[in-house]
């Protein structure tokens, strides 16, 4: 294994594809820039400097490389993949209807829903006052009546409004009927932080969400995830919530011909690994994934190799393939964009401790979590409240006695 | 045969008892009546023009079930003030004595495909709807013969149509406006009716379902069952305007008398006709009275007088009230109605005996039915040693 020998020039920073706030509108360009971390190693690599040129010319040929790649496989964006999940489901099944604030006359606030008020109309694509409690409300008695709602949320932190119908409503209902009655519901919307918006829009509800048994939570990172969680969320007769994240709406990911199917579903409650790796296991949700692939990248450079595992799904949360995976590498870092205290990287770091992997362990678990603070506008203090790759590679090194 | 008979009561409502007017169609041979028509009481409105009808006529039949359904609610709700002072019932129990017209008269005009969702205040509502007073009982003891098997309690009782028995104060009524929605939106015809409370009334998300249901014309009833307290506030000290007919604003209105069974039911089916024609939703007040506290923790009289209550219960108790217009309209004798008395007792009596006896569920069955579509098998218990194992035990009752 190699040891860190020398400090290489700070890499460019991750550029963030349009952050935009409720109300701003996405020109939807699709990000050309493939996020597979070999591409943008290769470009990086090619770059003689950091001279605008050289940035100018490495974009251009990552452009140009990502376009000659799109002949032979699919790119989709993140949004584009909701947007089929939704068309998909809504064609397939007449009592699946969406409805949210701005999503039919305005093509949804971040153009998720962009196109379906046209196709289906009033009946079925419904703009909602600002009423959050009430419209949650309303959508869990569609549910509960017949129908199968997608309620979606703006973001996330308005869902605090209606926190009331997800749980107590929702998600408690089949229980408490002991069974009889079953509320099909979707709530969806992006979640955690996006850029530049402040500490009211840019918390993370996967920790409280799926901290409730009757719920179940999915928070998709790329758009095969997007599209397959959300089709598995509508289909699925209890509540789900579906956590997406804005800043990855506009990210092309490359997909296979199956994807792009209809019947395409990816199952809830079982994650995926993304990476391959022996030395340490690296867990994520969201935005996170890109994350800890770019660590992984640069560890790799190094000898360490990570696997990485994007959960997919908090709720059921899955423990098998985690649990197999530190059984195999003998090491854990959890790697979240949310606040530590009762996170996502606690509830993975107690069940690891609580199952046999727990005697492979060769060092403590480590988590990488947002900063313990409400977010921050400043740019450069928004950039470290959330973790960035070196926060990660330095809990790999950390974990794996590299470093003291 | 000729009778008739003028009883006036006064209240310290605003309400006055009209003068009855009797209308025969036939006589039995034990002297009573196939059919009467009786005044309703006033009705007060909102943003409409047409009251709902003047004249409520009234079968034997009818006679004798609403009479029935009434008594059960009140010997069901006396019957679980004792079990609860035994402590057989544990938490929360809110008692529906005195407002039992409200139930039964809005049942009565209900269709099939209707629904309806109220608060916690639920046990007289979830027997109207269908469930039986052994599963009642049984779920306030929680015991396996509950309707809910034991799992909900007080608060959490559903059937078909019914979407409960909820906790949260005001939640409910933007839920039934879904309801409502999917009514319209399936096309079948439904309409839902949404109760909450004088203190429920208040809250915002109320006032945010009534704006969706009137935008997107839904066939909502939304009805406040005003029985004078939130709990231990009285009304005047909770709102600033008390006329809670009038606060949907846009939305038109109805003030009822709720000691009146008939005039809820004629009320009801003035609001059936009008949501099913499209016209949008509906805000009602039913005014009434509850006899307990507002739960079985709160003996009710540090926030009003013992006479106050009591005068209610001289005056304009509704079974009182509709037993003096059913047997002086010769619809029923007295003897049959101490009969159905007698019969509730013992069928209330037997029900209470079986929730003492029954049995609770079986611990595991804990871990049933927490999703109708599991995708795990075990669920955790309190240390990681022994969980449990994930069952589907029910039948849903609310696929459509």
């Amino acid at each position: 294994e190699k040891l860190y020998q020398k400090s290489k020039k700070p890499r460019p920073e991750p550029r963030q594809s349009s952050g935009t706030g409720p109300g701003v509108r996405v020109r939807g360009v699709v990000d050309r820039r493939c996020s597979r971390p070999q591409y943008s190693n290769y470009i990086r690599k090619m770059a003689l400097s950091s001279t605008r040129i050289a940035k100018k010319l490495s974009g251009a040929l990552s452009r140009s490389f990502s376009t000659s790649r799109v002949v032979a496989a699919n790119q989709l964006t993140v949004r584009d993949a909701l947007n089929s999940a939704l068309d998909e489901e809504m064609e397939r099944d007449e009592t699946v209807f969406l409805m949210g604030e701005e999503v039919a006359q305005y093509d949804g606030a971040y153009k998720v829903s962009r196109g379906l008020w046209k196709k289906y109309g009033d009946k079925r694509v419904i703009d909602t006052p600002i009423t959050e409690s009430g419209f949650a409300g309303i959508a869990v008695g569609a549910a509960m009546g017949g129908l199968r709602p997608v309620c979606e949320f703006m973001t996330f932190n308005f869902s605090m409004q209606a926190i009331d119908h997800v749980i107590n409503s929702a998600s408690k209902t089949f229980y408490m009927s002991a069974g009889t009655i079953h509320v099909p519901i979707v709530f969806r919307g992006p979640n955690g932080s996006a850029a530049g918006v402040g500490a009211q829009h840019s918390q993370c509800f996967g920790a409280w969400y799926s901290h409730c048994p009757g719920l179940k939570v999915v928070s998709p990172y790329s758009s095969e995830d997007a599209k397959g969680l959300l089709k598995a969320a509508i289909r699925d007769p209890d509540p789900v919530v579906v956590l997406e994240n804005e800043l990855v709406y506009g990210t092309a990911f490359e997909v296979s011909d199956e994807v792009l199917t209809k019947d395409f579903v990816v199952p809830i409650g079982k994650a995926k690994i993304e990476r391959e790796g022996q030395h340490v296991t690296l867990v994520a949700h969201s935005r996170a994934v890109l994350l800890a692939l770019e660590a992984a990248t640069a560890l790799a450079g190094e000898g360490v190799e990570c696997e990485v595992i994007n959960l997919r799904s908090l709720r059921p949360l899955d423990e098998e393939t985690i649990v197999k995976s530190v059984t195999k590498t003998h090491n854990l870092v959890t790697v979240e964009q949310g606040w530590p205290q009762s996170g996502i990287g606690s509830e993975i770091c107690a069940r690891v401790v609580e199952s046999p992997a727990y005697h492979y362990l060769e060092s403590p678990v480590v988590r990488v979590t947002g900063v313990d603070v409400p977010m921050p506008y400043a740019k450069s203090l928004e950039i470290a409240c959330i973790p960035q790759p070196h926060d990660v590679i330095k809990a790999v090194k950390k974990v794996l006695k590299i470093i003291k | 045969m000729l009778s008739q008979m003028l009883k006036s009561v006064t209240s310290q409502s605003q309400t006055r008892q009209r003068a009855l007017a009797t209308f025969l169609t036939s006589v039995r041979r034990n002297g009573t009546v196939s059919e009467a028509s009786f005044e309703t009481q006033l009705y007060k409105l909102h943003l409409l023009e047409e009251p709902p009808s003047a004249t409520a006529t009234c079968t034997r039949d009818e006679a004798l079930l609403f009479y029935h359904q009434m008594q059960i609610v009140r010997r069901m709700e006396s019957a679980s003030s004792n079990l609860y002072k035994e402590k057989a019932i544990r938490g929360f129990c809110h008692l529906y004595s005195g407002q039992e017209a409200i139930c039964v008269g809005i049942k009565a005009a209900l269709r099939p495909q209707d629904s309806v969702i109220t608060a916690y205040r639920d046990h007289g509502w979830a027997y109207v709807m269908g469930c039986s007073v052994v599963g009642i009982m049984a779920e306030l003891t929680g015991r396996a013969q509950g309707v809910a098997r034991g799992k909900g309690g007080s608060m959490h009782m559903y059937t078909k149509n019914f979407y409960g028995g909820n906790g949260i104060v005001g939640a409910q009524v933007p839920v039934g406006a879904g309801v409502a929605l999917a009514n319209k939106y399936l096309e079948n015809g439904g309409i839902n009716v949404a109760l909450y409370g004088d203190g429920a009334a208040n809250q915002g998300q109320l006032f945010e379902a009534y704006n969706m249901a009137k935008l997107m014309n839904l066939p909502s009833v939304f009805i406040c069952e005003n029985n004078g307290y939130g709990m231990g506030t009285s009304i005047d000290r909770a709102a600033a305007s008390t006329n809670y007919y009038t606060r949907g604003n846009y939305v038109p209105g109805i003030w009822i008398d709720g000691m009146d069974v008939l005039s809820v039911r004629e009320a009801i089916k003035y609001c059936v006709d009008y949501c099913t024609s499209g016209k949008g939703p509906l805000v009602l007040e039913v005014a009434t009275y509850r006899y307990h506290g507002h739960s079985m923790s709160d003996p009710g009289t540090s926030y009003r007088t013992r006479d106050e209550i009591q005068e209610v219960r001289q005056t304009r108790d509704p079974i009182m009230l509709f037993k003096e217009h059913i047997v002086g309209a010769d619809l029923v004798t007295a003897d049959e109605l101490k009969k159905i008395d007698s019969e509730v007792r013992k069928e209330v009596d037997e029900a209470v005996k079986i929730a003492k006896s029954d049995k609770e569920i079986a611990v595991q069955e804990l871990a049933a039915d927490v999703y109708s579509n599991p995708l795990e098998s075990s669920i955790r218990g309190t240390t990681p040693f022994d969980p449990y194992t994930h069952q589907r035990l029910s039948k849903i009752t609310n696929l459509h």
